[in-house]
């Protein structure tokens, strides 16, 4: 006699039990460290922060650890934390022309105030995993110079902004605060600030597709890197009992300004557009993503003809978030008996319909 | 490392989310099957997997309630388990299986075959609440043909189902008018329970996370299956009672009992099932 | 004619930045009269066109309409849902490529019940019936009513976009260079078809053509556009046996060398 299915919930907790085992692995191995993870896996870890919204690479760590280095689970986790958190302030806009620069370089001058500063890149390296990885070999200390506290780095785009051969930057809207999708209902069009805000929050395997699908003619817009620069930022907050913005800390964000195509129309010269990334930690490949899919996302604007997917704007802020995109895929494993039997049930009908005709038609001749 | 864990608010939201929902909840129930915009929250559970309902289960629901959780009719279900066990945790409500003990019941592509009644609520999660999604992937423009009604593409599907299969092939999802006017999908429940949401005296919310949209339909609201005058709307029929508890007018699930064939028809609704047969003993 | 006319445009004038689509053009069409606006590529009569349909905003202008109750409505003032409305039953647009017209993806039969659909019939035999009996009279076997227009040849597809336009009994269809991209034999058959529907229905048409032949095949009246402004106009026999601006007399040339 066949009884019914019993005893999910036992069956889960189990489930949950084994997780635990094997995130944990081998017990004679020790067990990592949250500081192993954010000094070693560091970009693992700003990844999970940029994506997951939220600047803390200790929880981001714990994420990535209880993930299993599963990052888009990490980010999960930390968004889902972040959700609960209580707002107290919008912090006034970053100023990454005044970053504490680690790298900075810029594809449209040689040379430039400030200098390009390579910084801690992979570029140039030859990738070939080199057998020092296996075991903990001393690692020298990097070379240092003592810096000129007021030797200044301007953005590139305030170089060219001076001479107005590029799009002024936008003022914002100071009136209000920024857009933030996730307090209000994403709606389309959507303004600037809500789009980059969804792209800065997007999968970084997305962004990268698109926007190497502009490169490939899908909406091309002649970008040129004016600059990338990672650093670290003060983030102010604005007291009203204080009437003066009082720094709360420091986060280091990747900031990618692509100059592109140039417009020009009746009433303004031509001159060069702009597509902007920022994200935090450390990512040019997402920040350089970010600002190919922003300035193509721009097409409306300077009434460029939208044909390809990244000048989409509801194609892509409504499948670039992976914590969405990953619920929705992976839900097709829930269980759908129900429907399934309805399309069994239609699809029996229909068959027995057609062979009921051409046992008719056969009857006939 | 101080990483302080947050103690979480009665049923995980915090108030001013709740209000938040519950005003969308309000519009919907005054404007019936109209879709609210409202600012989904990110759940710990994944999108796609019931967020929409959970959030509008969690905004209703009291220290009072007694919740009963189902998905595909079971109440044993993983995601059934699962959210069920969400909410006896955040908000330590009395849980049951039993349909007629419930106050607020959240589903997942069933109703209970128990008809419901006066002052319970039912939760659906989901995943698309779009009817026109697939005939017209544009948000912008689907806002303008429901606010047009502009539903005319709505029967082309269905007349191109009659032409190429001879009936209306679809089984789930099958949208429906609310009050003469909205077109609206009520979930992926299979087209035998949409006669149930008609002229119902419980007061039935639609909750999409992902999609960032709450739905409803008020009690003894007029819901109408769209179909043709001469291809009418039809439910699907079972050849044969239920295997366990003899039921004729249920929906069943098909259990594969064997390798060699044997199939095994059960109500879906194990609630009603057991109730039968307990009934019956 | 007596009658007041169907639809009165005064003063259209599109500009796109600083270039002009058409300029100050002013035009009345009765019930049953098909006007032909012609020009080379670039004359303006696309954008005049999609104007008077309502389809691209003007810039200065109006085109007051006479609805099917005898009102006459500038068409400015109509709400979204009565512009929609107009559109998809006493007016009918036809593409230059079918495929802008149909839906590609649906079968031949559900594109001309579309708009029947639309306006609330809900009685499947019948739509049927009336699809069979349009697609017969735009000469399309009733055999193919259930087959895509992916399957249908540039001369079918073009009269099944036609069909699909006609089935509400519009009054006043729009027409962008509707033999257009045609091979020269299947346009013959077309335009054949066409003046034969027009007749019979009574229909008032705009059509945009860049071919002479076209226009004097259906046109009563014409209207020769350069420049986004009307150099000429006049019934059609005339315009084309005795043109008096020096440019349509090259264009009539032009043709006739051919």
């Amino acid at each position: 006699m066949y009884v019914a299915v019993k005893g999910g919930e036992a069956a889960i907790a189990n489930a949950h039990r084994l997780l635990d085992d094997r995130r944990r692995g081998d017990r004679s191995v020790p067990v990592l460290t949250l500081d192993q993870i954010t000094q070693q896996l560091a970009l693992a870890v700003d990844r999970v922060m940029a994506e997951g919204s939220l600047y803390d690479p200790e929880l981001a760590a714990m994420a990535v650890k209880q993930a299993r280095g599963d990052l888009i689970e990490a980010i999960f986790l930390l968004r889902a934390y972040r959700t609960t958190l209580p707002r107290f302030a919008a912090s006034k806009p970053i100023d990454t022309g005044a970053m504490k620069i680690e790298r900075r370089i810029s594809a449209t001058y040689k040379d430039l105030p400030g200098g390009q500063l390579l910084g801690p890149t992979f570029d140039y390296t030859h990738r070939l995993i080199e057998p020092d990885m296996a075991d903990d070999r001393p690692v020298p200390e990097p070379e240092r110079r003592s810096c000129d506290r007021h030797e200044s780095a301007p953005r590139v785009t305030d170089i060219l902004g001076a001479d107005a051969m590029i799009e002024p930057d936008g003022e914002g809207t100071p009136e209000r605060e920024p857009a933030d999708l996730t307090r209000s209902p994403r709606t389309f069009p959507a303004d600037r600030d809500a789009r980059l805000q969804a792209l800065a929050r997007g999968d970084e395997g997305f962004l990268l597709a698109l926007g190497y699908s502009t490169q490939r003619g899908y909406g091309r817009t002649h970008p040129f890197v004016g600059e990338i620069r990672i650093g670290e930022v003060e983030v102010e907050i604005e007291l009203p009992e204080l009437g003066f913005p009082v720094a709360i800390g420091r986060v280091k964000v990747t900031e990618c300004q692509m100059i592109s195509q140039f417009k020009g129309s009746k009433s303004e010269p031509p001159q060069f557009t702009r597509g902007y990334g920022l994200v935090f930690g450390q990512s040019e490949r997402k920040a350089m993503s970010m600002s190919l899919v922003d300035r193509a996302l721009r097409a409306e604007e300077f009434d460029e003809e939208r044909v390809s997917p990244a000048q989409d704007e509801e194609f892509v802020l409504a499948h670039s978030d992976n914590v969405q995109a990953t619920g929705f895929v992976e839900h097709l494993k829930l269980p759908h008996y129900v429907d399934f039997q309805a399309e069994l049930e239609l699809l029996r009908r229909m068959r027995s319909e057609q062979q009921y005709e051409d046992a008719h038609k056969e009857a006939a001749q | 490392m101080n990483a302080t864990l947050p103690a979480y608010n009665f049923a995980y939201l915090d108030e001013q989310t709740k209000r938040m929902i519950r005003r969308a909840i309000l519009k919907a129930v005054a404007i019936p099957g109209y879709q609210v915009p409202f600012a989904s929250r990110e759940m710990p559970m994944p999108y796609g997997w019931g967020t929409g309902g959970v959030q509008v289960t969690a905004s209703v629901i009291g220290p009072d309630d007694i919740l009963k959780v189902i998905d595909q009719g079971s109440d044993d279900t993983t995601n059934a388990v699962s959210i069920r066990a969400f909410f006896a945790r955040v908000a330590n409500v009395a849980v049951t299986t039993k349909t007629v003990e419930a106050t607020v019941i959240q589903t997942r592509h069933r109703i209970p075959e128990t008809p419901l009644s006066e002052g319970q609520i039912l939760v659906y999660q989901v995943p698309i609440p779009e009817p026109l999604r697939f005939l017209e992937p544009r948000e912008t423009e689907t806002r303008i043909m429901h606010a047009l009604e502009e539903y005319g593409l709505m029967h082309v599907k269905l007349y191109e189902d009659i032409a190429q299969n001879g009936h209306i092939a679809t089984t789930y999802a099958y949208p429906v008018k609310v009050e003469g006017r909205y077109v609206m999908d009520p979930s992926p429940i299979p087209k035998f329970d949409n006669p149930k949401m008609d002229d119902c005296p419980a007061l039935q919310l639609f909750g999409a996370g992902r999609e960032q949209r709450i739905y409803a339909i008020p009690p003894h609201t007029r819901i109408e299956s769209l179909d043709f005058e001469d291809h009418p709307f039809r439910v699907q029929e079972f050849d044969r009672p239920c295997g366990l508890c003899g039921a004729t007018d249920v929906y069943l699930d098909e259990i594969v009992t064997d390798d060699r064939g044997g199939r095994l028809f059960a109500c879906s609704d194990t609630d009603y099932c057991e109730e039968r047969r307990e009934r019956a003993a | 004619m007596s009658e007041a006319p169907l639809l009165n445009a005064t003063a259209i004038t599109k500009t796109y930045g600083s270039q002009i689509g058409c300029e100050n053009i002013s035009l009345d069409i009765h019930e049953g009269e098909v006007l032909a606006i012609v020009g080379e590529s670039g004359s303006g009569k696309t954008t005049l066109l999609n104007c008077l349909a309502q389809r691209l905003p003007m810039t200065a202008g109006r085109v007051s309409y006479r609805m099917r109750d005898g009102t006459t409505r500038d068409l400015a003032g109509l709400t979204e849902a009565e512009r929609r409305f107009l559109m998809r039953t006493d007016w009918g647009f036809v593409h230059q490529n079918p495929a802008d017209g149909l839906r590609i993806r649906v079968s031949a039969g559900a594109n001309i019940g579309e708009r029947l659909m639309a306006i609330g019939d809900r009685h499947y035999g019948q739509i049927r019936e009336t699809a069979h009996d349009w697609l017969s009279r735009v000469e399309i076997p009733g055999v193919r009513i259930d087959d895509r227009p992916t399957a249908f040849s540039g001369g079918m597809r073009q009269r099944l976009q036609i069909a699909r336009n006609l089935v509400t009994n519009p009054r006043l269809v729009f027409m962008d260079e509707p033999t257009g991209g045609l091979d020269v034999s299947v346009q013959a058959r077309l335009l054949d078809l066409l003046r034969g529907l027009v007749d019979q229905l009574a229909l008032a048409a705009i059509v945009v053509t860049h071919d002479l032949a076209v226009a004097r095949l259906l046109s009563h009246r014409m209207i020769v556009m350069k420049g986004g402004r009307v150099i000429e106009t006049g019934l059609t026999d005339r315009v084309l046996d005795d043109p008096r601006h020096p440019y349509t007399q090259l264009l009539v040339a032009s043709i006739l060398e051919v």
